[in-house]
């Protein structure tokens, strides 16, 4: 029997476009409508509209939330500040990666507060699991630290508005100062048009393409007319629909991890580049014992950019790293990289061969091309567009 | 698409031609339709002249944005031309598959594989099964 795949609420809209629809972690998503190039340059010169309603949400509030995911999470919870959102990781017991997740603490127009964790769409099911496993039944009714979660994926859509137009495109639809707002903050708003049915949504200044942008969190009910109404919004801007073929050459860009790709059960928050997002002190949380004794401990592999500045074939993930005729590592992602012209990737290696400049090869199909260490991220962003406090 | 050519299952097109000889060779180009489907195109690699191609078996390679897909020569035969302004004019291919975008042209040593090919009915058939 053929398994359905899972619709988001703009699947009928990905259709009628031409979205090639493929199946993303059990979801029929677009991964192009026209194509991947286009998309992500038009998203990196103006702006582009992507729909991630496939992310895992998970909802908690409750006087005991805090504390609960202070001590699931890698990173800091319990002293976050109403509309700020942090990146964090959920590691199992060995310290591996289980996922990467951004948590955001908000209020709802009632004014409760609440935390929304987005994640992965291919581990939503694993930390639906993994969160159920430690928050018993008992913990979750204890007497003034009362928890109350939910799976909200199917109830909310999310959008991605990326790109250096996105305050243009969002503002006549929200009542929120776009420009004001700072990166990893966002806001509960109003939607200002008809087709909300008076429903809110929730913004962030947040993404996954190295560009300015927003995240948008509405009712799955409303989600196909807002989606319209920006797309009508932004005909003067040049907006163009956007698939997961160009979130993933922009987030390649832009030097972030992909799960299965640069994380994973096997690989540590440290090799990965990312210890920033662990608090060892404080909070326990699964595998901060084992995190603990190894964060200044020689690490055996390491994440590294990777760019060919001659090649026109692009690596894949899997491809052998060498250094003078020896595998010193493997490609985790690596594409064509529309902004820059060239072949880029992203891999680990042994920690002696990390020096941006370091020339190195790829086993690209058996044949060994010259490549040589880069800088993460590969694309910087022209400008913040954050407006500065007068001091 | 066009009534003087072949297509291969694989989406490879065929032109056959005589020269003055009476020899048969055989351009060999991919199908707007595979063309379409591939999208941002970032490299082609060809062979050389002088090598020898099966039928049914990879001649080179394309490669998108997105993944790379092998060439596979519709005849039996060796290369006697390879187009190289192809690999400089990838964005332009889909313009133009049928004329100036040959990939090589075969001299074809067996012609009854020929037979094996698909019309342009039976090639626009399965194009359409294979859109649904």
């Amino acid at each position: 029997m053929e398994v359905p795949l899972l619709h988001t609420p703009l699947y009928d809209w990905h259709v009628s476009r031409g979205g090639r629809m493929v199946d993303f972690a059990g979801w029929a998503m677009p991964i192009q409508y026209t194509s991947i190039i286009k998309e992500h340059l038009a998203i990196r010169s103006t702006v582009g509209i992507a729909d991630i309603s496939h992310m895992g949400r998970l909802r908690f509030e409750g006087p005991g939330a805090a504390v609960f995911l202070a001590e699931l999470l890698t990173r800091r919870v319990a002293d976050m500040e109403l509309g700020q959102i942090r990146y964090s990781l959920v590691t199992n017991n060995q310290g591996g990666i289980l996922d990467d997740v951004l948590v955001g603490y908000y209020h709802n127009s009632h004014g409760q507060p609440f935390f929304l964790v987005v994640v992965n769409a291919g581990n939503r099911a694993k930390i639906v699991n993994w969160v159920s496993a430690h928050l018993s039944r008992e913990r979750a009714e204890r007497t003034g630290q009362e928890i109350i979660w939910n799976d909200v994926s199917r109830l909310w859509a999310m959008f991605a508005i990326q790109g250096p137009r996105s305050v243009e495109l969002l503002q006549p639809l929200v009542d929120v100062d776009l420009q004001s707002m700072r990166y990893y903050r966002g806001a509960q708003s109003p939607i200002l048009h008809p087709a909300a049915n008076r429903q809110g949504c929730i913004i962030s200044r947040t993404g996954y393409t190295g560009e300015d942008g927003f995240e948008l969190s509405l009712g799955a009910s409303i989600a196909p007319g807002i989606w319209q109404a920006l797309m009508k919004l932004g005909e003067p801007l040049g907006i163009v629909p956007a698939g997961l073929g160009a979130r993933d050459t922009l987030r390649l860009e832009a030097g972030m991890p992909l799960y299965d790709h640069e994380i994973s059960e096997q690989i540590n928050p440290f090799q990965a580049g990312l210890g920033f997002a662990c608090h060892l002190v404080g909070y326990d949380f699964p595998g901060r014992d084992a995190l603990l004794p190894i964060q200044n401990a020689p690490l055996k592999s390491v994440r590294i950019g990777l760019e060919m500045p001659q090649g026109r074939r692009p690596p894949r993930q899997g491809c052998p790293i060498l250094a003078a005729g020896q595998i010193i590592g493997e490609v985790t992602s690596g594409s064509h990289s529309p902004s820059l012209g060239k072949p880029i990737a992203m891999g680990y290696v042994t920690p002696e061969f990390t020096r941006p400049g370091t020339e190195l090869q790829i086993d690209v199909r058996s044949r060994i091309e010259p490549a040589l260490v880069a800088e993460l991220p590969f694309y910087h962003r022209k400008k913040p567009r954050t407006r500065r406090a007068a001091t | 698409m066009s009534q003087d050519l072949l297509y291969s299952k694989t989406h490879e097109w065929v032109r056959v031609e005589t020269d003055p000889s009476g020899a048969k060779t055989a351009a060999v180009g991919l199908t707007a339709f595979a063309l379409e489907s591939l999208t941002d195109l970032v490299y082609i690699e060809l062979p050389e002249v002088g090598r020898q191609v099966t039928a049914g078996e990879p001649f080179g390679e394309i490669e998108s944005v997105k993944a790379v897909s092998d060439l596979y020569c519709p005849v039996d035969g060796e290369v006697v031309a390879v187009n190289d302004a192809v690999s400089g004019n990838l964005e332009k291919l889909a313009d133009d598959p049928y004329d100036n975008g040959w990939f090589i042209k075969v001299k074809i040593s067996d012609e009854a594989g020929l037979g094996t090919l698909l019309d342009e009915a039976a090639y626009t058939k399965q194009c359409e099964e294979e859109q649904h």
